[in-house]
């Protein structure tokens, strides 16, 4: 394992991707990054410019008017970045996958790293999620 | 003292102030993760940070200035780390002349200036109302800074050498044990947080509103330098502080290193504390603050001083 992966592996920069999604999972999100679960010290730190980003948390069906915007923000972000399909929607398309605005799920569009099932899924269950990942990762 | 001196002391202090600024960023990071009950990030994360941007693609934007987008954060890291090596030759009582103090503020505001190079050859609408919000801070903040660097000179007998104020404060004691020196002090501390560009005026990088603002369109290493420059400022700027109003220091002898230590963390838990207890502010509060309040105590103070309290 080199160097920069590991340096990678302790600093991830996360970008919030909210395609079409119906809120929940964002406050999730947002619960997230709260002082309570402090994901600081794994590293993990909220940025507001895809050009920073190491990890793009995408929520939601991606919907006809998103679709674009998402493949952009995906070229956007410097390689090598990871993609966290964060809920139901965003991993099958959940309750909206026959709905007339889908045009996901998220994996469809842009290669999909992790998948964090939930309707919404708790902090607990993302953090546990990435963790995972990372241990992984090689 | 030769070039090639200079030039190895140069590369050298490059190599240890970012080793410093780097580490003191981690204190900065800690104590407010300590002050909102939070763990925060283990020692080496900022190390982390850099080390894992040189290894990302750097994406050039297609309707930039390619040249100036470039050049801008090698000049920030460069100019950044000049104001770095001369106040390390200074505190080690090496190299000093008159008018080095008149120096050293016009190059303390090249980091500035180069990210505002950067963010106008960045071609993107957020990065230019992050530029123009810099400006109108660079501006705004100078003048009560130059206040604060005009009251140790007048307590100096008039002098504009680093050195003489240091060894002035050697003999005498720090200017920070009088009226006009605490006032002085507070001055220069507040200013100094909108030279550093760390909370109550960040509003040139608000992440939340425009997104990094002038640094939005930066990925990869040329990000890396701009974090690099902002973390060796975190060193220079309360090292000058330090030398203006806590002197008396030497960094001959291993005990005048812990003093200057001590001093050092004493100051950037102050910014620190600053920084976590107040909201960020809008340009023209920001303008009013530095230009109304902290101007005229900053003439009050300088009248003190001329009287010699």
């Amino acid at each position: 394992m080199n160097l920069k992966l590991k340096a990678l592996k302790k600093s991830l920069w996360v970008y919030h991707v909210s395609a079409g999604s119906c809120n929940n999972c964002d406050i999730e999100i947002l619960d997230l990054l709260t002082p309570r679960f402090d994901v600081e010290r794994f590293g993990i730190v909220l940025v507001g410019s895809p050009r920073h980003a190491d990890v793009l948390l995408c929520t939601g069906i991606v919907n006809k008017k998103c679709l674009e915007r998402v493949k952009e923000v995906y070229e956007q972000t410097p390689k090598p970045c990871v993609v966290v399909a964060v809920g139901a929607c965003a991993c099958s398309g959940g309750i909206f996958r026959d709905g007339y605005q889908m045009a996901g799920p998220l994996n469809k569009i842009i290669p999909v790293d992790v998948y964090i099932p939930g309707c919404p899924p708790k902090p607990e269950s993302i953090i546990a999620g990435i963790v995972k990942f990372l241990k992984e990762l090689k | 003292m030769s070039g090639l001196y200079i030039l190895g002391y140069f590369i050298v202090s490059f190599f240890a102030l970012s080793i410093i600024g780097l580490f003191i960023f981690w204190i900065d990071r800690k104590i407010t993760a300590r002050l909102q009950w939070r763990v925060g990030p283990p020692w080496y994360q900022n190390f982390a940070d850099i080390i894992k941007l040189s290894g990302k693609e750097v994406l050039i934007p297609e309707n930039s200035n390619k040249f100036m987008f470039i050049f801008s954060p090698i000049l920030a890291l460069i100019s950044a780390t000049i104001c770095g090596t001369i106040l390390l030759l200074i505190l080690r009582s090496e190299l000093g002349f008159e008018g080095d103090l008149i120096l050293f503020v016009y190059l303390l505001t090249l980091p500035s200036l180069s990210i505002i190079l950067g963010g106008s050859a960045s071609g993107n609408v957020l990065a230019s109302v992050g530029i123009s919000r810099e400006l109108k801070l660079l501006l705004s903040y100078e003048l009560p800074f130059i206040c604060g660097i005009i009251i140790p000179t007048i307590k100096t007998h008039f002098t504009t050498s680093l050195i003489e104020i240091l060894k002035y404060q050697q003999l005498n004691g720090s200017h920070i044990f009088s009226i006009s020196g605490i006032i002085g002090f507070i001055i220069i501390l507040i200013s100094s947080t909108g030279k550093i560009g760390v909370v109550p005026f960040d509003l040139a990088e608000a992440e939340t509103e425009i997104a990094g603002g002038a640094l939005i369109e930066y990925s990869g290493i040329l990000l890396g330098f701009y974090k690099l420059a902002k973390s060796i400022l975190l060193f220079v700027i309360p090292a000058f502080i330090i030398l203006l109003y806590l002197g008396g220091t030497t960094l001959d002898n291993l005990l005048g290193v812990l003093i200057f230590i001590l001093k050092y963390i004493f100051v950037v838990v102050l910014i620190t504390l600053i920084r976590n207890t107040n909201p960020r502010l809008r340009i023209d509060q920001a303008l009013k603050f530095f230009w109304g309040w902290l101007t005229l105590i900053g003439i009050v103070g300088i009248l003190f001083a001329l009287s010699g309290v």
